[in-house]
């Protein structure tokens, strides 16, 4: 089969080009570095199908990085009638073309896409596409991926595509860059807008700082309101007025009792059925992911993609990258971490954007231990909320703290050497709806994926822990560190055996308990650390693979009980 | 009047025109490819406190560059420029 492959510089749309021509979504953001593995989808050419490949972006066939050496490897393999479709940065012409004279140097069919071609006219540059097409010898469509614009054009001219026979001298590329460019392009003078203004106001630490913790303050604000309105008027009740009945009637049916009743249904609450505590499939199992969990976790991707999208995330790295530097990475290395309190799993494959080994250990052990993800936080708020501040400040201020200490101890402890920042960052642009809700799909598809499963799985277990005796058993043997060092009832063993499958269920499970303040804020912060869920463990175990997880389990093991044993904590609770 | 500084050294806001990447073959190849080098003129938008990455503007593109790459991005700046914006 042909193959087209879409190559270019980072961030210059390739992934919603891919999306255009190929109807498949792939997950684009404005930042570079989103594509580090390629994509790969079927388009019509004419009568025949062809694979298109997303290569990831490149500056340069002279590779300086891991991403880019993935490129020129596919680059390498590229049979006689292939197709390359390089996609360009229409405002940024110049540095565009440095990428397109090595490619044709190829001597492949070649396609040069325009894409962005919208934004040259507010940013005052003229581009005379006949003349490049003749200084090229290649074909060049005008394109706006986002709208569509030019989208069927391009295809046709995939289909007729032909090599470049125009030569350069590839020793002085950048003069014959320059050469065309001044033949190619007008650009006109016109005043700063106030998006400009915003822009550079963003970066600086002063008032930059200030604006982001604007914006994430807003941002968890409003991540809260909706996803609180979610849950009291629309989820809540659905589950409290119309399956509540349902599974009443069920629980009837079935007797009352039972090994069937008690698997289903669950324990009955004063005689009715508590979605938070009765622990029954079909009770607390849909309702922790779909009432409890999900609310907050569409909220959160909501409010994400929209940053991501207006291209704020760059600025957020290179402001943050003094801090991130403090724990072994740089500024780009918040960006998994942001992704990892939607959920781990993510932002743990996210952290292929760093180049180096060490950097992507210590973030995604950061994410396991340190971040807590959208379903872990909304159980938490719900049962650590009932003190008010004085119970969810201490548990996030651990957190925090236990974040910052074990990312120094990594920083200092794991060998290698740590990259600094370089990274362009794109101008603002207004999140395109259709493209921002196609993410938000995906996004809520892994959660699905990834989370309902394993909480059904979890209180599966919860179910026949109990129904065997064993968790009364467990309970028994856990008692000296349970009891003796976190000082919890012995029944929160049960939690911790739950938390390695999922960290929802788990801290469902405490509720029951009649914990105290103090044995609440332990609690939530020793099952937040001591391990990841099993989605998150499958990812951490097959991306850095098993040595560096059993490392990243030590730290793990180690860290919670010394978080959560000591009475500090209790003296944390009390001092608020 | 020009005199050359280090990227790190311009002021925030001053102008500059880059004269030489005084670095490895992968450092110039890499800074190269993503819009600096010699001859392009650039505004430094924000920067180098406290060992913070310095950011710049060259035509449409903005980059970050670590401390240890702005040291190592030479350019020639007004030397008048510097003194009149502290006037």
């Amino acid at each position: 089969m042909r193959r087209v492959l879409l190559v270019g510089n980072p961030n210059v749309g390739k992934s919603v080009v891919f999306d255009r021509l190929t109807g498949v979504y792939v997950v684009a953001s404005n930042y570079p570095g989103t594509t580090v593995e390629f994509t790969r989808g079927r388009m019509r050419l004419g009568a025949e199908q062809a694979e298109v490949i997303d290569v990831p972006g490149t500056y340069s066939l002279e590779p300086t990085c891991a991403a880019e050496e993935v490129a020129v490897r596919m680059l390498d393999g590229i049979a006689v009638d292939d197709v390359v479709v390089n996609v360009v940065d229409s405002t940024n012409l110049e540095r565009s073309l440095n990428l397109t004279l090595q490619l044709l140097a190829r001597r492949r069919p070649m396609v040069v896409a325009l894409n962005l071609w919208d934004e040259t006219k507010h940013t005052g540059i003229e581009i005379d596409v006949p003349k490049l097409e003749a200084a090229l010898g290649l074909s060049c469509a005008p394109l706006v991926a986002v709208t569509g614009m030019g989208v069927k054009d391009l295809v046709e001219r995939i289909g007729l595509a032909r090599p470049s026979m125009v030569s350069f001298d590839q020793a002085r590329r950048w003069e014959e860059i320059g050469r065309i460019v001044g033949e190619v392009q007008r650009v006109t003078h016109r005043h700063h807008t106030f998006l400009e203004r915003f822009r550079d106001a963003s970066i600086r630490p002063f008032p930059g700082l200030f604006i982001a913790a604007g914006v994430l303050l807003a941002a968890f604000e409003i991540v809260r309101l909706i996803g609180e309105g979610l849950i009291g008027y629309v989820l809540g009740p659905l589950f409290e007025g119309l399956w509540a009945p349902v599974m009443m009637r069920l629980s009837g049916l079935l007797g009352g009792s039972g090994f069937f009743h008690q698997l289903l249904i669950g324990d009955l609450v004063d005689g009715g059925i508590s979605f938070a505590e009765s622990m029954g499939l079909l009770t607390t199992g849909l309702y922790v992911p779909l009432a409890a969990v999900l609310p907050y976790v569409f909220a959160f991707y909501l409010v994400l993609s929209f940053i991501e999208d207006t291209g704020y995330l760059p600025r957020l790295a290179v402001l943050l990258d003094g801090v991130m530097h403090r724990v072994g990475l740089h500024g780009m290395g918040a960006i998994p971490i942001l992704l990892g309190l939607g959920c781990n799993v993510p932002g743990a494959l996210a952290t292929r954007i760093m180049e180096t080994r060490r950097e992507r250990f210590i973030a995604m052990t950061l994410i396991a231990i340190a971040t807590p993800c959208m379903a872990k936080t909304s159980m938490i708020v719900g049962l650590a909320g009932r003190f008010g501040a004085a119970g969810l400040a201490p548990i996030f201020i651990a957190l925090f703290l236990a974040w910052l200490v074990i990312g120094k101890l990594l920083a200092w402890l794991v060998k290698g050497e740590s990259p600094e920042i370089l990274v362009d960052i794109p101008p603002y642009r207004f999140p395109h709806v259709r493209a921002l809700a196609k993410k938000l799909w995906m996004r809520m598809a892994g959660f699905f994926r990834e989370a309902v499963p394993w909480v059904l799985a979890g209180v599966l277990l919860v179910n026949v822990l109990y129904f065997s005796g064993v968790m009364r058993l467990m309970g028994r043997l856990a008692s000296p560190v349970v009891r003796g060092v976190l000082s919890l009832p012995d029944e929160a063993a049960g939690a911790l055996v739950v938390g390695f499958l999922r960290k929802d269920v788990a801290v469902g499970m405490l509720a029951p308990l009649g914990l105290g303040l103090r044995q609440t804020v332990v609690g939530c912060v020793v099952l937040s650390m001591y391990f990841p869920c099993v989605a998150t463990f499958a990812v951490m175990l097959r991306e850095p693979g098993a040595r560096d997880m059993l490392k990243a389990s030590v730290v793990m093991v180690g860290s919670a009980l010394a978080g959560g044993g000591p009475s500090e904590l209790g003296d944390v609770c009390r001092g608020t | 009047m020009t005199r050359t500084v280090s990227l790190v050294e311009m002021d925030e806001g001053q102008a500059g025109t880059v004269r030489e990447l005084a670095g490895g073959l992968a450092f110039v190849r890499r800074i190269e490819a993503m819009g600096l080098r010699p001859g392009i003129a650039l505004v430094k938008t924000s920067g180098s406190a406290m060992w913070g990455p310095v950011t710049v503007r060259a035509g449409n593109i903005q980059l970050a560059l670590g401390h240890g790459m702005a040291s190592r991005v030479l350019l020639d700046v007004e030397i008048g420029e510097k003194g009149q914006r502290h006037a």
